[in-house]
């Protein structure tokens, strides 16, 4: 009977997943051929969150661009801030000061610890485990909060400057910063044994989504998709910038590329993440936290308001905008979920030529069928969770 | 300006093919014709030393007025092995805006190049799969290119038939009722 019941020819059904389902956080569309629930092929849709960045940033001055990278990707802004700052310098052959380098790593690192947190969170409250996701939200609520004391903002952010930031740490940040790991760290101690040994966790993880080295090579995958199939590629280690290279810190990496690895990967680069804060708060020296170039950097308040040349400086700058040097730079930033680039080309005006951005989410997308193939309806949820696709970032 | 390490190999390996290059700012760059991409490629992807095997990004750029031809083709390189980067820009003129498709040499082509296509209009043969992926197919014009002005508006699409789409053809479907009194209107 069993075996008769297997011949049954089953029609092909064409399914809209999206644009707007409430299990996929994110705006997108998966096309899909099903038989049964078996995904034969899936189209993926993107673009709904498409708004023009890089027409936008041709019209903005360098410095206008800053509050548009925030947009990116919303769930660590401060990277690509960073990224954004670091091309423009790169481009204009300044360095910023030493205590810059420092905040920039020490706010990158939190910014990345909430990315994996609100991943890791929702993906797990998406298979059920919804205690998980208030844990990992509430750990990153205390993280938010320290973010939000130093730049005035959660989300919108807005934090560089060319040439440095917009001002200092607060006096207590240390502190703030060590009180919020210690409840950070039990917080997902406590995640870890909710879900280590969890078998529909495990279940609906280990061994879906899967996609293999020379296939995630293929696509161009960075982050922990492709980390979590054993290459050993994270931008702070192959090519260090700002301050990396003098900090202690490991990559963790997986072996089999499914989605229980990317998870596992995502909540060990978490505790990276802290220890390199960590470090860079005891090395960080004193001084300051903005170049003194007045090609690049605005003057200060107080010459603006009780000087002719500081408000001719001032108004030069805000209306014309700083002047970068003719030419073109690739910098590429380890973001939350891989290589985000800055490919910036000037014409030596005051605003951008051409702003690209390399966006790891959409790559990783690109290769979302291959990882689907032949798996359930049901994978897609968790597959699409450990991308983390951030429809800022994807469609730009 | 001398070359960089890397450069110096590429133009003893490619000689004539490199038509420029530079390493403004340490990012090497090399610019080449065209009509030999897929060969150039495959030769940076495969050859041991330079190792280029792995696909960062392609974008391109309008240079409007600024430089003829007109558009140039970016794509960006990286060695896993040796962690160096290079860039390959390949100019294309504006009356022919097309150059082969690398999605035979690496997957992750396919959707970078879409995305060129889309915001620039340029074509890319060999692709398998050549449609606007973050734009809609209806849409007019190119956005990225320089001449596409910043406040243009697109013309209202019709909703889009689709064949197949099972629709409750029940007297209560609040749906089919609405659809039919907009119709009845026109």
């Amino acid at each position: 009977m069993k075996a008769d019941l297997k011949e049954l020819p089953v029609e092909t059904m064409d399914l809209q997943m999206g644009p707007s389902h409430p299990a996929t956080h994110g705006t997108i569309k998966f096309d899909l051929k099903l038989e049964g629930e078996k995904v034969l092929e899936c189209d993926v849709a993107v673009g709904f969150l498409h708004r023009g960045f890089a027409k936008m940033c041709e019209q903005a001055t360098w410095t206008q661009v800053i509050p548009y990278t925030d947009r990116l990707n919303y769930v660590s802004p401060l990277i690509n801030n960073v990224g954004y700052a670091l091309a423009v310098e790169k481009l204009l052959g300044v360095e910023t000061p030493p205590r810059c380098q420092f905040i920039r790593v020490i706010m990158s690192e939190l910014s990345r610890i909430t990315d994996h947190l609100t991943c890791c969170g929702m993906a797990a409250s998406e298979l059920g485990a919804i205690t998980v996701g208030f844990y990992l939200v509430e750990a990153r609520e205390l993280l938010m909060r320290i973010i939000e004391a130093v730049t005035g903002a959660r989300l919108t952010i807005s934090y560089t400057r060319i040439g440095g930031v917009k001002h200092d740490l607060p006096e207590d940040f240390g502190e703030q910063v060590a009180k919020a790991f210690e409840k950070t760290r039990r917080l997902i101690a406590d995640c870890e044994r909710l879900l280590s040994r969890n078998r529909i966790f495990i279940d609906r993880m280990s061994g879906t989504g899967a996609i293999s080295r020379e296939l995630a090579l293929s696509y161009g995958l960075t982050g922990p998709v492709l980390r979590s199939t054993g290459v050993s590629y994270d931008v702070r280690k192959a090519q260090p910038y700002l301050v990396y290279g003098q900090l202690d810190f490991e990559v963790p990496l997986g072996a089999r590329g499914d989605n229980y690895d990317r998870f596992i990967c995502r909540m060990l680069e978490i505790g990276q993440s802290m220890r390199i804060v960590e470090q860079a708060l005891e090395k960080m020296p004193v001084g300051p936290v903005l170049l003194d170039d007045p090609r690049v950097v605005l003057p200060e308040k107080e010459k603006v308001y009780n000087s002719i040349e500081g408000l001719m400086h001032h108004f030069k700058i805000i209306m014309e905008g700083i002047h970068v040097p003719a030419g073109e730079v690739y910098l590429p930033v380890e973001g939350g979920n891989g290589e985000l680039g800055f490919y910036i080309v000037s014409d030596g005006g005051g605003r951008p030529y051409r702003v690209r951005v390399r966006p790891p989410c959409f790559i990783a997308m690109s290769a979302f069928h291959e990882m689907i193939r032949g798996a359930m309806v049901a994978d897609i949820i968790p597959t699409f969770g450990m991308i983390n696709m951030i429809g800022g970032e994807c469609d730009r | 300006m001398e070359d960089s390490p890397n450069i110096s190999y590429l133009r003893a390996r490619l000689g004539g093919k490199i038509l420029d290059s530079h390493a403004f700012r340490g990012d090497d760059t090399i610019v080449v014709a065209r009509e030999e991409l897929r060969e150039i490629f495959r030769f940076l992807k495969e050859d041991p030393q330079i190792d280029l095997s792995f696909l960062t990004d392609i974008t391109a750029v309008d240079y409007l007025g600024k430089k003829s031809p007109r558009f140039e083709v970016v794509y960006h390189l990286y060695s896993l092995k040796a962690g160096h980067r290079l860039r390959v820009k390949v100019p294309v003129p504006q009356e022919d805006p097309a150059v082969d498709s690398l999605v035979p040499l690496w997957k992750g082509a396919n959707w970078l190049e879409r995305e060129v296509w889309d915001m620039f209009g340029i074509r890319f043969r060999g692709h398998p799969d050549l449609r606007r992926v973050l734009l809609y197919e209806e849409f007019e014009g190119h956005p990225l290119r320089k001449d596409y002005p910043v406040n243009q508006r697109q013309p209202l699409v019709p909703e889009r038939e689709l064949a197949g789409t099972f629709v409750d053809q029940r007297s209560d479907n609040k749906l089919l009722q609405l659809q039919q009194k907009l119709t009845a209107k026109r």
